[in-house]
């Protein structure tokens, strides 16, 4: 790979002498793009090293399908050189924020409402420039979309939440935009919505999205669905699904509207009305049917076809044990997403891997891989534990 | 470098009769007696995989059947500090699965069970022994199947597909082995039992799954699979158009891309391939065209035909001098019949065939091909160019004769001087075959010493002591000064008459 590394590069430059000084003095550094995503992952009050001085897109060929960018670069300027040539970050990063950079999206490895049709924001890494904790400039991957040489350490850098290296720059796999998208809505109980999304997703369907909203307790609620691809698949799949319930087709302006605000949370359900609340996220397999706590808020948003669940409970230890447990139970796990003022910042957020079955040896692994790419801890913030 | 004597020579061989004696009755009591080969009659088939040029004898071969016998036999030889190479259906091109003279092949074929198949999560959870066709064929029924499809699908195991990320012809549309499984079990080289990724969409922690996948057999070895299933389209049509320049074809491959269209397949064949190929299958192949492109549609049938009808219109653009698209599924598989046997064509052609495995950007298709051209004058050698030109997956074929040494000499140093090519373009070493020990010194070139030292901390935060498959795909700093000093600038080497070691 052509790198540009004997380039002195004034911010790399800066950066290495942050890293570097808190190597030295032993004060880890928490690394940080436009601040959007800061409260999300476990809290700390380590010096920040800020990468937006890093910014700009370093290549983009439409027919390469790959845009290469630096990590402080607004996600927003990406999406709309992208937009120019009909293109698409398929995983639809959520900005939380009109400052989110291209490298908090990456670090924060989230996806949005079309993630179990296209895959995660890490199946789209293709290759990655970091400075290490020991300020080596160091580059994985590549800017092919196949690539076996070496371990895939750019992929392992998704979700990292800048806990083993500074992401510099990132090479990601982009798609076209699909020819046709359409959004259909009906209302049915959650145990139906479960099940349909789940069999549609089964067969030959352009299906790319799906978020049922409705009350924990019981009765219909409101299942969105896109279908997005080929002109005529589209087409051909309304009057199929048309046949298994009654849907209307939202007006186009309304269905960008509606997946934008629920990839942002700005949908009403989102709206956490108390301070002691926290918004619990859950990870689930595609398997696991109605789940629920005793003290939990009304509103329930479903997305991925169930595979990832939003739901409001009080923000204390007890209630997050007891989600847990039930995110445990059925193979997947929970982290404390969002958490109300009142709730103490201290709390971990995440489910632990000593707590998962098959998962404890691999904290010794993770502890090493850190330890092998920052040995003097300049990312150990625990924001990710 | 021939490649026999790449290895450091062997220890007194009574050394090496110990410590098989010891490793074989420390062995027998945790497997069955057909399950543990020592013999030399026994273990010569393992003397190497898909890459016949690279050989060696292991001290054993062991063959469990249970995820509890390999966790025993990990155990056992992390207590005697023996290494393992884990060894899938043997099909790797790389020499991934080659012996290690001290050291014991683990085989997981005999883990070949389905353990389960669930079509409303659209799942299947098999054995690492199982092979890649063998998944889709049994969900066939339930109108899904599992999507990777490296050529030797017949043969190859899900287990080696995990190690080495295969890919196959549909993986522009349909993604990697990444991108196709959820969850993998394995086992630590000191016999814990651990789960990388799960059956929710993520999993706490740092994502261990993504570099478990294509690690070589060099992290972890794996005993259980969780696959994603897939809606099987409900068809497929394929274009094929021929170029009377292969630069044009290159061209019409970007500009299918860039026209907003993911074929499910983007192949491209050269002239020398079609004529190889066309005398072995009769596909009615333009043998006069300079380049073939096979351009796959699949989906529901208003989709395909929407596809197909863009395609060609974007082909015809691109100044295709001859299109045909396939009427019917006979037709479909006989267009494609002379890719897939574009291997055993050039196995025709010579006595054997060199198959490299680079990735470049698509746009530089064209110059990539017009270097081999160059190259195949260099070094007196014919080569044949059939590669998935969707994603810039070059494989071409160096025909030599293996009984000649000098030639096979020859064949690894015009591979190596493609490899550099392919780096040098802006692309990698290796798009789908693995590093293995083919490409250990090319990892010299496409990697500074410290991407390498960090290749080795992650094989350190797996397995500490080195003992998981540790001669391969990640080359030490000693070997690659050593590579270093061996070239000289322009390929040439000094000296070539002399053997090196």
């Amino acid at each position: 790979m052509s790198n540009p590394k004997s380039n002195t590069n004034m911010h790399i430059d800066l950066f290495r002498e942050q890293i570097l000084t808190a190597a030295k003095t032993k004060t880890p550094l928490s690394i940080q793009g436009g601040g959007t995503k800061s409260w999300y992952g476990n809290a700390n009050s380590y010096a920040t090293l800020d990468t937006r001085s890093y910014s700009g897109i370093l290549e983009y060929q439409p027919e390469e399908l790959v845009i290469t960018a630096c990590a402080g670069t607004p996600l927003k300027e990406i999406e709309a050189i992208l937009a120019e040539k009909n293109q698409v970050l398929a995983f639809e990063p959520p900005h939380f924020g009109d400052a989110a950079t291209f490298g908090g999206a990456i670090a924060a490895g989230l996806a949005g409402p079309g993630r179990i049709s296209v895959g995660n924001l890490r199946d789209f890494v293709l290759g990655a420039r970091v400075l290490d904790g020991k300020g080596q400039d160091l580059s994985f991957g590549g800017k092919v979309m196949k690539n076996v040489a070496g371990y895939d350490v750019s992929r392992l850098l998704p979700g990292s939440m800048g806990t083993l290296s500074l992401l510099l720059e990132a090479s990601v796999k982009v798609l076209p935009r699909p020819a046709a998208t359409t959004t259909l809505r009906c209302h049915v109980a959650q145990a139906r919505a479960l099940q349909l999304t789940n069999e549609w997703a089964g067969q030959p369907l352009p299906l790319s999205a799906s978020c049922w909203i409705g009350n924990s307790k019981g009765g219909d609620g409101e299942l969105t669905i896109r279908l997005a691809g080929a002109a005529a698949a589209v087409k051909a799949a309304i009057p199929l699904i048309g046949a298994t319930v009654n849907a209307i087709e939202l007006d186009p302006k309304a269905a960008e509207e509606f997946w934008r605000n629920l990839r942002e949370q700005q949908l009403p359900a989102f709206q956490n009305p108390n301070s002691n609340d926290t918004l619990y996220r859950l990870a689930l397999p595609a398997a696991c049917g109605l789940i629920a706590i005793a003290n939990m808020s009304e509103d329930i948003v479903l997305e991925w076809h169930g595979q990832q669940r939003w739901l409001t409970a009080p923000g204390d230890d007890a209630t997050f044990a007891s989600i847990k447990a039930l995110a445990n139970t059925n193979g997947g796990h929970a982290t404390r997403f969002k958490q109300g003022a009142s709730v103490d910042p201290a709390k971990q957020r995440f489910t632990l891997l000593s707590e998962q079955t098959h998962s404890v040896a691999l904290e010794t692994v993770q502890a090493r891989l850190r330890a092998s790419f920052d040995p003097a801890g300049v990312f150990s913030t625990s924001r990710l534990p | 470098m021939i490649p026999m004597n790449m290895v450091t020579p062997p220890p007194e061989l009574a050394a090496i009769t110990a410590l098989q004696s010891t490793l074989v009755s420390a062995l027998r009591p945790i497997l069955p007696e057909h399950a543990l080969l020592w013999e030399p009659e026994d273990t010569i088939p393992y003397e190497c995989d898909g890459l016949a040029a690279y050989r060696r004898m292991p001290l054993a071969v062991a063959l469990p059947e249970t995820e509890d016998q390999v966790a025993q036999i990990l155990k056992i030889c992390f207590d005697m500090q023996i290494p393992i190479v884990p060894r899938g259906s043997g099909t790797g091109l790389s020499g991934g699965a080659m012996p290690i003279s001290q050291g014991l092949v683990l085989s997981l074929a005999k883990l070949k069970k389905i353990i389960s198949i669930d079509p409303f999560t659209r799942t299947a959870v098999v054995q690492p022994g199982v092979r890649n066709l063998a998944i889709s064929e049994a969900v066939a029924h339930l109108g899904l199947y599992y999507a990777p499809d490296p050529s030797s699908q017949i043969a190859c195991s899900i287990g080696g597909n995990v190690n080495e990320n295969s890919g196959g012809v549909h993986c522009l549309k349909y993604g990697l082995t990444l991108h196709n499984v959820l969850k993998v079990r394995g086992i630590l080289m000191n016999g814990e039992i651990v789960e990388f990724g799960s059956l929710a969409p993520d999993s706490p922690g740092l994502d261990l799954l993504a570099i478990v996948m294509g690690s070589e057999g060099m992290l972890a070895v794996v005993t259980e699979v969780t696959v994603k299933l897939i809606a099987k389209p409900k068809l497929a049509r394929v274009i094929m158009a021929s170029f009377d320049d292969i630069e044009k074809g290159a061209d019409a491959v970007a500009a299918i891309i860039a026209a907003g269209i993911i074929p499910a397949g983007l192949e491209m064949m050269d002239k020398a391939t079609t004529r190889a190929v066309e005398e072995f299958v009769h596909a009615g192949y333009d043998l006069e065209a300079e380049t073939i492109l096979l351009c796959e549609s699949d989906g529901t049938p208003e989709e395909v035909a929407e596809e197909i009808e863009r395609m060609t219109q974007v082909l015809e653009e691109a100044g295709a001098s001859g299109i045909q698209i396939s009427q019917n599924e006979a037709e479909r598989l006989q267009f494609w019949s002379g890719r897939k046997n574009a291997f055993p064509a050039a196995g025709r052609l010579a006595p054997d065939y060199y198959c490299m495995d680079g990735t470049i950007p698509r746009r530089n298709i064209g110059t990539l091909l017009r270097r081999i051209q160059g190259m195949e004058k260099k070094y007196g050698l014919a080569c044949l160019n059939v590669f998935h030109a969707g994603d810039g997956n070059m494989h071409p074929l160096i025909l030599f004769n293996g009984a000649d040494q000098e030639e096979w000499h020859r064949a690894e140093e015009f591979g190596t001087e493609i490899l550099e090519a392919c780096v040098e373009l802006d692309g990698t070493i290796t798009g789908e075959h693995g590093v293995g020990i083919e490409k250990i010194n090319s990892m010299c070139v496409q990697f500074g010493e410290g991407e390498r030292e960090s290749f080795w901390g992650v094989k350190s935060a797996f397995d500490p002591e080195h003992l998981l498959n540790p001669d391969k795909a990640i080359p030490t700093l000693n070997r690659c000064a050593e590579y270093g000093r061996m070239r000289i600038s322009g390929g040439n080497l000094p000296h070539p008459e002399l053997e090196r070691f």
